[in-house]
This record gives structure tokens, C-alpha cells and sequence, in this order.
């Protein structure tokens, strides 16, 4: 008895998530579909026009498509020169040291730290860095905010990525050694090939981080509503400019930041799918 | 855990005590709730709750923005609503009734800017419009340089810095440019959010002078109130009459002292006053003209009025410079007093 009335408890609590996620879906869809409607979907996503007049209000995604897409995966290439290492010394190299756990542990906390005082190191200290170093005029723009969004997607990178290298079977490693492989071979050859899917769902994971965070990219966009010329151009991503504009949106404009969040949506849902795709090519 | 709920009941033992005491005393117990815009929040705060102090009656307002003030009268779930823009005749006849607008204080809008080369700075509107269209891109153009004949403007670039988000800041700002800038008014016009052609955005007053005083080179416009406080470098800016006037509580006063229609609808930037400062802007309470709506009690309808009566007095207009506002000419404040004897209960005037 007891055991059956837990049995659908457990239905009934999984049942209640998936219909809170319909009813997002749902939501979002129907706050979206005066925009879609206006504009069109292929147009509005096509479109990089941004026009709040009220006259001649006009708007399109596609200057948000582009800088969410940039910002992540500029993040994901920032990322893999110390994500990787980490991993490698953490899972393989030094597994089970003190140093190893000092490192990880210390990765971890990373993860740890609200996006808003990673927008308020990147607005404080890298800004004026980028400046200075005349990376940039002012500071603001694509190539800060990946910067930070690379230092915060580390650890959802790194520590998953040393979960899988650590779990490489010893046999196979020492099968390896026995026939005379050097460490960068047992990486390469045995480490890589074993834990390779392991390893692209962590970064999967860490890109779905990246597309969604909104706080630190706001702070160090620009937040301007064009489409980005250059690396240090400003622009705005989908997140952004739904965090910007909500307050003040009503009518067709409210409709068209939900139409983003739509679409940020449907680029996660995407991402994940490919992800997971490759992850099974792989095994 | 104990203690907790001792204190917590000690509290609200207290709470009882004290609305007890207030009921012997004769005192009022009216609630009067609002919604609306968040520019004169601090300035609302500050005077509902002296009006608590002296009459005991608490108002409720929530920043919640203009527009979804007006949404709130319109459904009337509130007693009067906040707006930093007057409604248009459109909009007036939207409402469910007719409703007045009463000025409760002004403020303005002022350029920030962040150059330690210049400890002051003149600017004139078609410079103003010209920098954030982005013709102007150097702090020694031409025309920066005649307008500030004492200053050597250094070789640097300009970074205008505007609000990302949708403020009655940038209305005020772009009613202005759209008066003295043709060009302004082609490219960009008027709107509380607009196509910006240059520069770098941030949210809210806060994000717009954080970033003009961490970025050299940077300007950028931001509530007076919010300003003064900061206490941030801010430019002079040329007038109608010619004259370089600082944004100061008399000076933005004195933008007021023209003639302006009877229900106070009217943008006073660019102002023909000798003394005004171009940028100065009203903010207004609103509320429907005929109070017996949806069930309201007569005593509900007396204590809106009787409070929108002593905002516009003397006790509550010397409040506005202490948050940095600065208190409505003795002309317009007369003005609004009529427009308040105008409401009425049932047909019959409220105001005594």
C-alpha cells in the first residue's frame, strides 16, 4: 500500500514538472504570437531592425540571434585553454592529490559566485583593462562579455570534463604503459577516445550556460541594439535585451521580447539535441 | 525559535496598541493607494510619509513605472496614478472617465559628463543632438570648442551613453533635442525609447552614471534628482534666450513661469524664460475628475483630494529640494489648485 502511494506520488510530482513546462511553452508561444503575426517568423528573425517609434514600431531578433551566438561560443573558445588543463591535472595527472582537490575545489567555488559580482569584477576591473590594453575604445562590447562569460562557464567545463577523464578504466591506461605509450600518448590515444563524449557534453552544458546568462553580459555589452560589426563592436544578446526592455514594454514590443525568449528557447532546446546527437555518435 | 515568536508577538502587540491609540485620538485611517512612475519616487516617499506624521493617513505608492500607473487608473485599482508624461488626447479618451492632471513637483534632465580636462562644460541643443546622432565623435570638434571658449578640449573620443530601457528620462530628453534639432527630429524623434544611432546604452539612471564615471571621454544624460545627489560634473546648457544656465532647483523653477494651458498639459523643455533651464519637466499625479466610481466611500474621495491639496501647498513643496526636486512657480501651483476644485462626489465640488 505504502509503496504504491509512493509509486504515485513520485507520478504525480513528475507529472507537475512537465506541465509547469508546458505551460511555459505555452505561455511563451502565446505572448509571441502577436509579433509573429505582425512580422512574420522567418522575417522577424531575419530582420536586424530595432525601432521602438510608436508610430512605426519595427522589430527583428536577428542583431540578438547574433550576439547571443557570439558571445557564447567566443566564450566556449576562451574556455577550452583552461578548462581542458584543469581537467587533465585534476582527473589524470595529480587524481587524488591535495593539489588536485585544492584545484578542483577551488574551480567549483567559480560556479559558485553570483553573475552580478562577475558583471561588477568585468565592469571594474577588465573594462578599464581592455582600455588600456586598447583592445577596445570604451571597454563595452562582444569581446568583454565573452571574456567573462568564458572565466564563469570554467568550472561547468572542467569539472564534469575530470569526472570522465577520472573514470577511464586503470586496466586500459595500464595496457597502454605496458606497451610502451608515453602519458601524452595514454591521453591522446586511450584518455581522449574513452571520455571524448563525456568530455563535449560538459562543454555542451557549459554553452547552455553561456546563452542563458544575462546579468554580467548586461553590464558589459553596451546594451546597444545593433547588429555587431567587429569583436569589440557593442550589441546586445537575447537575454540582454529581454532584461533591458521588459519593465517599460507593452503592446508589440512586449510581445517581441517574449518572441525572443521564445527563441532562446528554442536555440537551447537545439544546442542540447545536437549535443546529445553527437554524444550518441560518439558511444 | 522561542524567542522568535515572543518578539514577533511583542511586535505585533505593539501594532495593535498603536492603531488603537490613533483611533481615540480622532484621527483618520484613510489608506490611499497609488502606482506610477519612479522618477519623483524618492520625492512621494518622503512627502506621503510627513503627511502620515501630521494627519495619519498612510498612501501607498508603488514605482511601478507611468505606463503601468495609467493601467492601473484605468482599471481602477488605484486613487490617483504618477506619470511622467502627460496623457495625449488619444489616451484621454481611452480612460474609462475624465481625468485631471495635477503638477506635484519638476525636475529636469541633465548631461553628465566624464572629462577632467573640462572642469566646466557649455553645450548648446544642435551639439547636444549632434553628439548622440554621432556627427560630433571628438571632444575638440569645432563646435565644442566655440562654445567653450576658455577651455582647451582635449583629442579624445566621445562616448554618448543612453538608457537601455524605456524612460520618461529619455521622453523628456528627446522632446528637447526634437525642438531645437530638425535633423534630431528626422533621424530619431521623440519616445521614451528610441533607434539610437551611436554610443553605448545601460539600464536605469544608476547604469547610465556608472558608466559615464568609469568611461573617460564619456556623456551622458540622467535625472536631476539622481545627479544631484551624485553630485556628478554636469554641462551648462544654452537656452532659448542664449544664456548658459546650470541645472539648479531655481533655475529649473523658472522654466515653469510661462503660460501653459489650463489643465497643466504641457512639455516645458526649451523654455523662453531668461533663467530656465532648457531640460525642465513636470511630473503629475492623476486622477479621475468625478470621484463616485466603483463603490468609492465620499470619505475616500475627500482624503485624495485633501492630500493632492497639500502637495501643491507650501509644507510639502519646500520637501522637493531636500531630494533634490525643485518646487513648482507660485503660478502654476495656483493653477493646479483650480484644476483640483474642478473635481467632484457625485457632482458636488469635494474641495471646500
Amino acid at each position: 500500500m505504502r509503496d504504491y502511494i509512493f509509486k504515485r506520488l513520485l507520478f504525480l510530482c513528475s507529472l507537475l514538472v512537465l506541465l509547469i513546462c508546458g505551460g511555459m511553452v505555452y505561455s511563451l508561444v502565446s505572448g509571441a504570437i502577436p509579433a509573429f503575426e505582425k512580422f512574420g517568423f522567418f522575417n522577424f528573425i531575419a530582420s536586424t531592425e530595432w525601432d521602438p517609434h510608436p508610430e512605426n514600431e519595427q522589430y527583428g531578433a536577428l542583431s540578438f540571434i547574433t550576439g547571443t551566438i557570439l558571445t557564447s561560443f567566443l566564450a566556449l573558445v576562451f574556455c577550452l585553454p583552461f578548462s581542458l588543463p584543469v581537467a587533465l591535472f585534476t582527473g589524470e595527472y595529480f587524481r587524488g592529490t591535495r593539489a588536485a582537490s585544492i584545484i578542483g575545489s577551488v574551480i567549483d567555488l567559480l560556479a559558485g559566485i553570483p553573475s552580478i559580482v562577475y558583471g561588477l569584477w568585468g565592469f571594474y576591473t577588465l573594462r578599464p583593462l581592455m582600455v588600456n590594453l586598447h583592445l577596445s575604445e570604451q571597454g563595452f562590447g562582444i569581446l568583454t562579455a565573452a571574456i567573462v562569460l568564458a572565466i564563469m562557464i570554467i568550472p561547468y567545463a572542467s569539472s564534469l570534463s575530470s569526472e570522465f577523464i577520472s573514470m577511464v578504466p586503470r586496466e586500459l591506461k595500464e595496457g597502454a604503459y605496458s606497451l610502451g605509450g608515453t602519458r601524452l600518448d595514454v591521453i591522446r590515444r586511450v584518455i581522449f577516445p574513452i571520455s571524448g563524449s563525456g568530455i563535449f557534453a560538459s562543454y555542451v552544458l557549459a554553452l547552455g550556460r553561456a546563452l542563458g546568462e544575462t546579468m554580467a553580459v548586461t553590464m558589459l555589452i553596451g546594451n546597444t541594439n545593433l547588429l555587431p560589426t567587429s569583436l569589440t563592436a557593442t550589441g546586445n544578446t537575447m537575454a540582454s535585451v529581454i532584461a533591458n526592455q521588459f519593465g517599460e514594454a507593452d503592446g508589440l514590443k512586449l510581445s517581441s521580447l517574449i518572441a525572443i525568449g521564445l527563441l532562446l528557447f528554442l536555440i537551447t532546446a537545439i544546442i542540447n539535441f545536437i549535443g546529445k546527437m553527437i554524444m550518441k555518435k560518439l558511444n | 525559535m522561542d524567542k522568535l515568536f515572543i518578539f514577533v508577538l511583542i511586535l505585533s502587540l505593539m501594532a495593535c496598541g498603536n492603531s488603537k491609540k490613533k483611533n481615540t485620538e480622532g484621527r483618520q485611517d484613510a489608506t490611499l493607494t497609488a502606482a506610477g512612475a519612479t522618477f519623483p519616487l524618492p520625492y512621494y516617499n518622503l512627502a506621503f510619509k510627513t503627511y502620515k506624521d501630521s494627519t495619519g493617513v498612510t498612501v501607498t505608492y508603488g514605482g511601478i513605472g507611468s505606463g503601468g500607473g495609467i493601467r492601473s487608473l484605468k482599471d481602477q485599482i488605484v486613487d490617483f496614478a504618477g506619470s511622467d508624461a502627460f496623457l495625449s488626447d488619444a489616451e484621454l479618451s481611452e480612460m474609462p472617465a475624465a481625468v485631471v492632471h495635477i503638477p506635484t513637483c519638476m525636475g529636469a534632465v541633465v548631461l553628465a559628463y566624464n572629462l577632467p580636462e573640462a572642469k566646466e562644460l557649455h553645450l548648446t541643443g544642435p551639439i547636444i543632438a549632434d553628439i548622440f546622432l554621432g556627427k560630433i565623435t571628438r571632444w575638440n570638434d569645432p563646435q565644442l570648442q566655440r562654445a567653450n571658449p576658455g577651455v582647451t578640449l582635449p583629442d579624445k573620443a566621445i562616448h554618448p551613453v543612453y538608457r537601455s530601457d524605456g524612460s520618461g528620462t529619455t521622453f523628456v530628453f528627446s522632446d528637447y533635442l526634437n525642438k531645437i534639432s530638425t535633423s534630431w527630429a528626422e533621424e530619431v524623434g521623440c519616445g521614451k525609447a528610441l533607434k539610437w544611432p551611436a554610443g553605448i546604452a545601460a539600464k536605469g539612471n544608476p547604469g547610465v552614471a556608472g558608466t559615464i564615471s568609469q568611461t573617460p571621454g564619456a556623456i551622458g544624460y540622467i535625472g536631476s534628482e539622481y545627479a544631484f545627489a551624485l553630485k556628478i560634473p554636469v554641462a551648462k546648457l544654452q537656452n532659448q534666450a542664449g544664456r548658459f544656465i546650470a541645472p539648479t532647483t531655481e533655475s529649473i523653477s523658472a522654466a515653469a513661469d510661462i503660460e501653459i494651458p489650463a489643465d497643466t498639459r504641457a512639455m516645458i523643455t526649451n523654455s523662453p524664460v531668461a533663467e530656465a533651464y532648457p531640460i525642465s519637466c513636470f511630473t503629475w499625479l492623476i486622477l479621475y475628475q468625478e470621484q463616485a466610481y466603483q463603490n468609492r466611500p465620499e470619505a475616500q474621495a475627500q482624503a485624495t483630494v485633501n492630500l493632492l491639496n497639500w502637495m501643491l501647498g507650501a509644507e510639502a513643496q519646500d520637501i522637493t529640494t531636500k531630494v533634490h526636486y525643485s518646487p513648482l512657480p507660485e503660478s502654476i501651483a495656483t493653477q493646479a489648485k483650480q484644476t483640483l476644485a474642478t473635481i467632484t462626489y457625485n457632482g458636488q465640488p469635494i474641495l471646500k
